[in-house]
């Protein structure tokens, strides 16, 4: 099987100078990459001018499978991740049982190589049924195919658990993906702590529980030498914590989520719960800091944080709704119109951010269009606008609320290991 | 004067609008104080009160309001209908909804659910108090019980004491009373004053004597017990040391300062009973008050769909 990709513009990460290059794929991988390829293909694509980026890969999402197919399920997320243009995935353990043990793991990546596209990575759960109590096989989860251990949804409450769990994880490699909150902060919180909670008359929930749970781990690791992954970084604090971790040489990587720096609470006006979610939309100022830290490097990567739920569990008053967003089909391109366009990054920045750098942080291949290498492209127009609907998403669920966002960035294409999945 | 299908809160609420709602009130009153309390003003409708937290005067009052106007009134006990059985608020609103229910006022322990409930039914929704959201029946009969004295709330003092982070008594007392013109001073221990609370207009004072010198109107607000559980309070004799209001405190306001109180009141600790049951208290005045209110509101918004 050969593939040929003509007139796309090639970024990668370091690309300097935009230019219109050609792609040969054979057997999946790429074999040239040039101003002008002719010869025999199977199929030619004429990407006319659109731009052609390494496959996008997503760090941190939730499938809902198994337990909670009704939100979401390894086919239908799958689907989603690909019309988002993601050709890698990593997957939450916070199912229903929670992905625990060998046999889930093995679930998921057999379920989902049968499935094909888009690849499922699981990410097992840190400690067992996620209580923070006891650790689970870490090595044994590894060997079956975890790629980190989080216990994402249910912050690790006991500062003791985590500084073992970062130890033992260590001795296997393994990376750790922290969820910072400090439940005891939160409370019966339901919307950042602030003016805005005190006129909707919810709970506040203050920035200070993320804050403190944050610096927290990125001592215990940084005592530890070892490295911890933040997720869903969204308070100015957090950030500067992480950014001053970095300075010192500690092994801290850290990711945000499109939300966090296009939307503020005041999305919660009217008593929106298509825009609850955990940690909460903050301020105009957290969404400025989550701008420079992704600017001057402090915040590594974009993950989707793609949450699910169904809609009659989102139509119910404010505090009762659960927490989060689908992410996937909206995520490059809210990336795209709110940080390139506003000249906060450069589009190769953004594809470090969403596809280079969850490579290496997960240690897997992608993340490059390298000849020799896999071929996981992401082919997508940046140069028309176009409207989110949530209708048209591919998820069982719609639970965002960019709808009616006028958008840069349309994914057109996706290829993966060399085969037009898009 | 226009009014929205729904009354919601007093965020919702024109200035113009309030006085409109309390010129129907003291209409309304007079039929109250009348020997045959009985007017066909809401002859052929239905309300429902549906309430998920207790409560004796708002939900009487409702139903008096309704019953006075000849409306049918009828109220649902949550814990003997299909809410026990887990029915959700979507399912109730619109079954009630499908019974040719004109008004359903509700009660309900979560911020915003009046909100969610008036945008999935025809009836007009009455928010008889959303969680520490709004409860802007009762600020409307505070607001005209002062009006009955004073002859407007430009300029005026007015002190709310005690827990306004959990009250949405307070929240919309304070958001009518700023619209009106008056200088609402908030005074409580920093761990019941909510975030940002200042941004509504209301002045914080940490200093009891300082927040009721030279009021016009001082408030007491109900503390709950369960608050010293959760690290807000330390004791009850030192809440009212600090922040409890009896005559000698008062004695730093004006001579003819109104005493309030949303009630029910724990007698000697947010206030002494000398303060209750004196002369300066409008607090009976007020359930009276909250009667013609909630006519006048069930008046008005049956009114809006003829």
């Amino acid at each position: 099987m050969r593939l040929l990709i003509k007139n796309g513009f090639v970024i990668t990460k370091n690309s300097k100078k935009e230019e219109k290059q050609d792609i040969a794929i054979e057997n999946g991988k790429i074999i040239e990459i040039c101003k002008q390829i002719d010869g025999k293909f199977d199929q030619v694509i004429d990407v006319a001018s659109k731009v052609v980026l390494p496959g996008l890969i997503d760090a941190h999402c939730h499938l809902r499978d198994p337990g909670y197919e009704y939100k979401e399920d390894l086919e239908s997320g799958v689907k989603s991740a690909l019309y988002g243009g993601f050709t890698k995935i990593a997957c939450m353990p916070n199912t229903k049982p929670v992905i625990d043990n060998e046999a889930l793991v093995s679930y998921i990546v057999k379920k989902s190589a049968d499935i094909g596209k888009t690849k499922v990575l699981p990410i097992a759960a840190l400690s067992k049924n996620l209580q923070g109590k006891e650790l689970t096989e870490i090595g044994l989860l590894e060997q079956a195919g975890a790629i980190a251990f989080s216990d994402d949804g249910n912050p690790v409450n006991s500062s003791s658990f985590m500084n073992k769990a970062l130890q033992y994880a260590n001795t296997f490699g393994a990376l750790v993906i922290s969820h910072c909150e400090d439940l005891d902060l939160v409370g019966d919180g339901s919307v950042n702590e602030s003016f805005q909670s005190t006129t909707m008359g919810l709970h506040g929930i203050p920035e200070t529980a993320e804050d403190v749970m944050v610096y927290r781990d990125v001592r215990l690791a940084e005592y530890n030498q070892v490295p911890i992954h933040i997720a869903h970084v969204s308070t100015r604090q957090s950030v500067e914590v992480i950014r001053q971790a970095k300075k010192r040489g500690a092994k801290i990587t850290c990711e945000t989520c499109p939300h966090y720096f296009t939307l503020t609470e005041t999305a919660c006006d009217g008593f929106n719960t298509f825009a609850k979610m955990n940690p909460p939309l903050r301020t105009d100022d957290d969404v400025k800091a989550i701008k420079e830290g992704l600017a001057d490097g402090t915040i590594d990567i974009i993950a989707t944080d793609h949450a699910p739920h169904h809609n009659d569990e989102k139509n119910v008053p404010f505090s009762l709704a659960p927490n989060g967003i689908v992410g996937f089909e909206s995520a490059f391109s809210l990336s795209y119109t709110h940080l390139v366009k506003e000249g906060v990054i450069t589009l190769s920045q953004l594809v470090a951010k969403m596809s280079t750098n969850p490579a290496k942080l997960l240690k897997i291949d992608g993340g490059t269009i390298e000849v020799g290498k896999a071929a996981d492209l992401t082919i997508v127009d940046i140069t028309k606008n176009y409207t989110i609907n949530i209708n048209d998403f591919h998820s069982k669920s719609s639970n965002s609320p960019f709808n009616g966002f006028e958008v840069f960035g349309e994914i057109t294409s996706v290829i993966i290991d060399g085969i037009k999945e898009l | 004067m226009k009014f929205s299908k729904d009354i919601l809160g007093i965020k919702q609420l024109s200035k113009e609008q309030m006085l409109y709602i309390i010129e129907t009130a003291k209409r309304m009153k007079l039929l109250i104080d009348s020997p045959n309390k009985k007017s066909p003003m809401l002859q052929g409708k239905t309300v429902i009160t549906l309430f998920y937290e207790n409560s004796t005067r708002t939900r009487m009052s409702f139903e008096l309001a309704a019953k006075y106007m000849s409306g049918n009134a009828a109220n649902i006990s949550v814990a003997a209908s299909s809410i026990a059985k887990g029915e959700t608020l979507l399912d109730t609103g619109k079954t009630l909804d499908m019974m040719g229910t004109d008004v359903i006022v509700m009660r309900h322990p979560k911020a915003g659910a009046a909100n969610f409930l008036a945008n999935n039914v025809k009836a007009s929704v009455l928010n008889a108090g959303d969680g520490m959201n709004e409860h802007p029946t009762q600020a409307l009969l505070y607001i005209y019980t002062i009006l009955e004295k004073k002859q407007s709330l430009k300029n005026l003092k007015i002190a709310i004491v005690g827990d306004i982070a959990h009250s949405r008594v307070a929240r919309s007392n304070i958001y009518g009373m700023t619209k009106l013109g008056a200088n609402v001073f908030i005074c409580a221990p920093n761990t019941l004053l909510p975030k940002g609370i200042e941004k509504t207009g209301a002045i914080i004072i940490k200093n009891k004597y300082e927040a009721v010198k030279q009021a016009d109107v001082v408030m007491g607000l109900r503390l709950q017990k369960e608050r010293m559980h959760h690290s807000l309070l330390s004791t009850v004799r030192e809440y009212h040391e600090y922040f409890g209001l009896s005559e000698q405190t008062l004695s730093y306001a004006k001579d003819d300062v109104l005493i309030m109180h949303p009630g029910p009141v724990n007698r000697g600790v947010e206030m002494t009973s000398q303060l209750i049951d004196g002369s300066k208290s409008v607090i009976t005045e007020q359930v009276k008050n909250g009667v013609a209110i909630r006519m006048a509101l069930l008046y008005i918004v049956t009114r809006r769909s003829l």
